[in-house]
């Protein structure tokens, strides 16, 4: 993973009504080496999106002229960079309803600087088409998807089927928000999206084959009321 | 007119805020029982320990148990304020310490014998006196009190018992009170006292011989119930006020209604009892047989008249006496009858009429201090009152007919008499004739009687006959006295029973009148009451009707007013009511308009207008009477409609005060001590140039912080707001418990860092149905709320279990615990434990309480026997989790 494609060059828009707030954003990212541009209004980030051709776009959802999940899907329409929202709005149903709507990520405000780089740079690297690491690994656990290879504490770990299909998942999203849907859908498939329990248990069970200790999950963080993240490289 | 008889806006408010008033006094609960020996005090003394267990802070201003070992078992764990010692002419006397109770500022008072006489140097005269000083101190009181000593009661209780009642309580401290019957049936009272089970004082030991009579303890037991059940009843005081024209009833009213055979003692016991159900006393229907058999149908008639006596509710009692008056004192004597109710004589029947007011007279010399109503009675039931009373059946022109048939038939008879006497007797027969006549026709019938045969008897009796000419001075002074006398006395005779006829006239409207107020008093809304006013209205005067009331600034016409009024009408109405004054038709004001406005007022306001179209021309004074009664009569509910309404906005207006400062006060505290917090800690960093390292990071760890508290707050509001209006909807969904568990403590565990946690779970607890989200801010708020009532590094633990059908989660901690008097409210917004460390904002438990039934579960707080609190949720959990595929 070079540091340069993530810091140096990496362009970011910022779509937030609050001066207050695009200030704030334009000094942590600037000191962190990104160039920032900002829009004021949904209809001027969409402009802005299409002129500088930002790596990543961080999107409030109260915007004076357009709700925010209508300028996300705006964007879908034409681009896959990575969204982040960033929103007062910490009801689950919003979070659900941006991921769902092809957001990367999602920060309650108020976010700690740390915690919202973090975000961007996981965003980032998903952006990549190489960015999704054939390999990962987090502590004592080893995945390569290549080999269909799974470790821990250097010793292979036992998966079924469907475990290891929800592990590919993560994986393939490490550090990233993924709902309940999303996760039902890939894995178990269209049916089984209302089918909450399967996830739940399968879940236990990965945590309990791959958590150092189980009862105190580490790597398949909990989403309250939204989904589950894996934890990146720490 | 003047200003004084506007409606007084301050009346109101005044009404309002001794209502407001109220709810910072004590409460005060009343054991009453009908006698000594009752068990009031342990009533009081059980009641006092179910306070005690719900953690009130009680004590005991005054108990005396006199040494009996159940009572005192009672005062355990109840703390005693000591008693002061007195002396008084050398005697040592123990009182209540009125001081100390009050410095002790209990939450509740225990003080027994509410009638009792302190002890001369005393502050107050009365206990019941030191009562009324700690209520409005605002603590509780729990006291006792005998129905005898009750100040309405007692006269009553002396002529039952014979007993001299000394002290007395007004019953004006009850009013307020709850009242709660300790009641005990005289037979078991009795064999309590043979056990020597009461304690009775050594110079009343006389005295309770004569009190403890079964037939005494009934009749104060009844008291007693009665007090209770008038008490129930009652609205509030404003409603007796308004109520005024009845007037308080006197205690244990009983009626007795008399029933014979006659069909006229069917109307009798339906007024009886219409008359006892507006006293709310029982009544009994009561035939006296004696030795003459009765014919069939007589029997069959005094049959029915008792089983519909039986159906209104009496109780029916035969008993066999000769002597009629005799035997219905007697029973109203064995049944503390209060009243009796007999049928007037009626007139149609001269020998009953006579025999009848033999027995009236009887009846009311030995009554003695029984109350007597002598009530006319009609075949028909409360006939409606005709909108303008005439002359009963005949027109005029038939009495005329009439009159000059009855004087020829006299004649003819006069004519047969004549040829044995001389021509003075006709004349007298003739006489009688006028008067008799008198008694049916009107003046002019009567007039004319006299006139005619006043000339008959001079043309075809005096002599010489059959001329007008008189011969002797004798029979002309005769015949002019016999003039006179003939008109005079028909004259006479027909005014008595004009003035009859006007005393039913006024019974007719008495009664109309009865009907409204019963109709009336039924009547629980504006919008009723105004209905049935004018459903009698219409009904009584056959008029179109209209009822005016204010809406605020406006005037709305009741939508169900059969009259249209006009703009111009609407205007007279309008004059009515701001002057009130009648206005319109058939008054001094505005008497050109069609309708007659009538303003419903009471002393303290006008309610609205009666609007009336009468169809008649004119407007007898006794019509206008009724009407102005109608109107009277409906005002005063319309009143207290208003009244009742009022108090109830009220106590809500105080409430949400109440709620809405605490919110405002809570709020603008939590909000601004943060972001103090924040802007002392920045501008300190501003001027810190080169000033250390660590004084900068405090600086920054205060400012962070404080942000945290204030979003904590925010999302506080934000969640009860969602909960009020309703928003808050459980999504439930398969939730792994410990995942809910461990997410939980991942989100405070900043917060927590200071304390050991401890979560104890079984290995294999199955999937819960939860809503996720609302659990986790649950159970985030319950540990929050632990971490900050409990010192550093104590404990908190978390256990989860499923059993019984219900997933049971509880949040655990080793503090202080809650403090008792907190522990009925300690879910209610904004109730805070006093000397609460800062941070909370009042609202955390009452969000867990929220979201927690949103989700059908129950929270429980208590105190452990181990110390600290401990905070139990159980929801539900009635489906069983779905199969999964089996693992590939």
């Amino acid at each position: 993973m070079s540091e340069k494609s993530d810091k140096l060059f990496s362009a970011a828009l910022v779509i937030d009504d609050e001066p207050q707030i695009r200030r704030l954003l334009r000094v942590t990212l600037e000191a962190n080496g990104y160039r920032v541009f900002d829009a004021v209004t949904g209809q001027d980030g969409i402009v802005q999106a299409a002129q500088c051709r930002p790596d990543v776009i961080l999107l409030d959802l109260g915007l004076p002229d357009l709700d925010g999940v209508a300028v996300l899907k705006r964007l879908r329409e034409w681009t896959r960079v990575p969204v982040i929202i960033l929103s007062v709005r910490d009801r689950e149903r919003d979070k659900i309803a941006a991921l769902d709507a092809g957001a990367d990520d999602y920060v309650t405000k108020p976010f700690s600087p740390g915690e919202l780089l973090a975000r961007v740079r996981a965003a980032l690297r998903h952006a990549q088409p190489q960015g999704v690491d054939a390999f990962f690994s987090n502590g004592d656990v080893e995945v390569d998807l290549s080999a269909r290879v799974v470790r821990k504490a250097r010793q292979e770990v036992k998966l079924t089927a469907t475990e290891y299909s929800l592990l590919r998942l993560f994986v393939q999203h490490v550090g990233k928000v993924l709902t309940h849907r999303q996760i039902l859908r890939e894995v178990w498939g269209e049916n089984y999206v209302e089918q909450s329990h399967y996830l739940r248990v399968y879940m236990a069970k990965l945590r309990e084959k791959l958590e150092t200790d189980p009862a105190r999950p580490a790597l398949f963080l909990t989403e309250p009321g939204v989904g589950y993240r894996l934890i990146e490289i720490n | 007119m003047n200003d004084g008889d506007r409606p007084n806006p301050d009346a109101l408010l005044a009404a309002i805020q001794s209502e407001a008033a109220q709810g910072r006094r004590g409460k005060l609960k009343v054991f009453l029982g009908m006698s000594p020996g009752v068990g009031k005090t342990y009533a009081m003394l059980e009641a006092a320990q179910r306070e005690l267990k719900a953690g009130r802070d009680i004590v005991i201003g005054y108990v005396e148990t006199h040494g009996r070992k159940e009572t005192n078992a009672l005062t355990a764990g109840l703390p005693m304020v000591p008693r002061k010692s007195l002396e008084h002419r050398g005697i040592a006397l123990t009182e209540m310490d009125l001081d100390a109770l009050l410095a002790r500022r209990s939450q509740l008072a225990l003080v027994d014998e509410l009638a009792h006489t302190n002890a001369p140097g005393s502050r107050h005269p009365k206990r019941w006196h030191d009562v009324q000083e700690l209520l409005d101190a605002g603590i509780d009181v729990f006291t006792t009190v005998n129905v005898q000593h009750l100040e309405s009661r007692a006269d009553v209780v002396r002529q039952i018992t014979g007993a001299e009642i000394r002290e007395t309580v007004p019953d004006s401290v009850l009013d307020s009170a709850e009242i709660e019957l300790v009641d005990l049936p005289p037979a078991e009272l009795l064999q309590r006292l043979e056990e020597g089970k009461v304690y009775l004082p050594d110079r009343a030991a006389a005295a309770a011989a004569n009190f403890f009579r079964e037939s005494n303890l009934t009749a104060l037991r009844e008291l007693a119930l009665r007090l209770v059940a008038d008490h129930v009843g009652e609205d509030t005081q404003e409603f007796h006020r308004t109520q005024t024209t009845e007037g308080p009833w006197k205690t244990g009213h009983r009626l007795l209604v008399a029933v014979s055979a006659s069909p006229l003692s069917e109307p009798l016991i339906r007024w009886t009892r219409h008359m006892a159900d507006g006293l709310k006393c029982p009544w009994l229907a009561v035939h006296v047989e004696n030795s003459r058999p009765l014919d069939e149908s007589a029997q069959s008639r005094l049959e029915k008249n008792l089983a519909l006596a039986r159906t209104l509710g009496a109780e029916v009692i035969a008993t066999a006496d000769e002597d009629l008056v005799h035997g219905l004192l007697r029973i109203a004597h064995q049944h503390n009858v209060s009243q009796i109710i007999v049928g007037k004589p009626s007139a149609a029947n001269w020998l009953e009429w006579l025999r009848a007011g033999k027995l009236l007279r009887r009846l009311t010399r030995e009554s003695g201090n029984i109350d007597l109503h002598v009530v006319r009675a009609e075949k028909t039931e409360a006939a409606p009152a005709k909108p303008r009373w005439r002359w009963p059946v005949q027109s005029h022109w038939q009495q005329y007919i009439a009159t000059i048939g009855v004087l020829a038939t006299v004649g003819l008879l006069n004519a047969l008499l004549n040829q044995f006497t001389g021509p003075r007797v006709p004349g007298l027969v003739f006489l009688l004739a006028v008067v008799l006549l008198a008694l049916f026709v009107g003046r002019g019938p009567v007039f004319l009687a006299g006139a005619l045969s006043a000339m008959a008897w001079n043309f075809f009796f005096l002599p010489p006959r059959f001329t007008f000419v008189i011969a002797n001075v004798e029979d002309a002074i005769l015949f002019g006295l016999y003039f006179v006398v003939a008109i005079v006395l028909g004259q006479l005779v027909a005014r008595i029973r004009a003035q009859e006829l006007a005393e039913r006239h006024r019974e007719e409207r008495a009664t109309a009148l009865y009907q409204l107020s019963r109709e009336l008093a039924q009547a629980g809304t504006r919008d009723e009451v105004t209905w049935q006013l004018m459903a009698e209205v219409t009904r009584v005067f056959h008029s179109t009707v209209a009822v005016i009331l204010p809406t605020g600034q406006n005037f709305s016409v009741h939508p169900d007013s059969s009259l249209t009024l006009t703009e111009k009408e609407l205007n007279v109405a309008e004059w009515a009511f701001h002057h009130r004054q009648a206005a319109g038709r058939f008054t001094d004001n505005l008497p050109g308009a069609e309708a007659l406005h009538l303003p419903l007022t009471t002393e303290r306001a006008v309610l609205g207008v009666l609007s009336v179209k009468l169809p008649e021309k004119t407007f007898t004074l006794a019509q206008r009477d009724l009407l102005e009664a109608y109107a009277r009569q409906a005002a005063l509910v319309l009143d207290r409609v208003a009244l009742r309404a009022a108090a109830e906005q009220s106590k809500l207006v105080a409430e949400s005060e109440r709620l809405s400062n605490s919110l405002l006060d809570s709020i603008s505290h939590e909000l601004r001590t943060p972001l103090a917090a924040i802007t002392s800690a920045a501008a300190t960093l501003a001027d810190a140039n080169g000033a250390p390292d660590e004084l900068r990071r405090a600086m920054v760890k205060e400012i962070q912080e404080a942000a945290a508290r204030s979003n904590r707050l925010i999302g506080n509001l934000l969640d009860v707001t969602r909960l009020e209006s309703g928003h808050v909807r459980a999504k439930l969904d398969w939730c792994d418990v410990g995942d809910l568990i461990q997410t939980t403590l991942r989100f405070v565990e900043r917060e927590l860092s200071g304390h050991e946690i401890k979560v104890g779970m079984s290995e294999k607890l199955p999937l819960a149905r939860l809503d996720f989200t609302l659990m986790q801010q649950a159970l985030s708020n319950l540990l929050l709320n632990a971490a900050i009532h409990t010192p550093p590094h104590t404990a908190i633990s978390i256990q989860a279990r499923q059993e019984n059908g219900f997933l049971e989660l509880s949040v655990a901690d080793s503090g202080p615990g809650l403090p008792p008097e907190l522990l009925p409210r300690v879910f209610d917004k904004f109730s805070r434990a006093p000397n609460s460390p800062a941070g909370g904002s009042g609202l955390g438990l009452a969000i867990v309480k929220g979201f927690i039934e949103a989700q059908g579960g129950r929270i429980s707080a208590a105190n452990r026997v181990s110390g600290g609190a401990i905070f139990t949720i159980r929801v539900p959990q009635t489906e069983k989790q779905p199969v999964t595929e089996s693992q590939l």
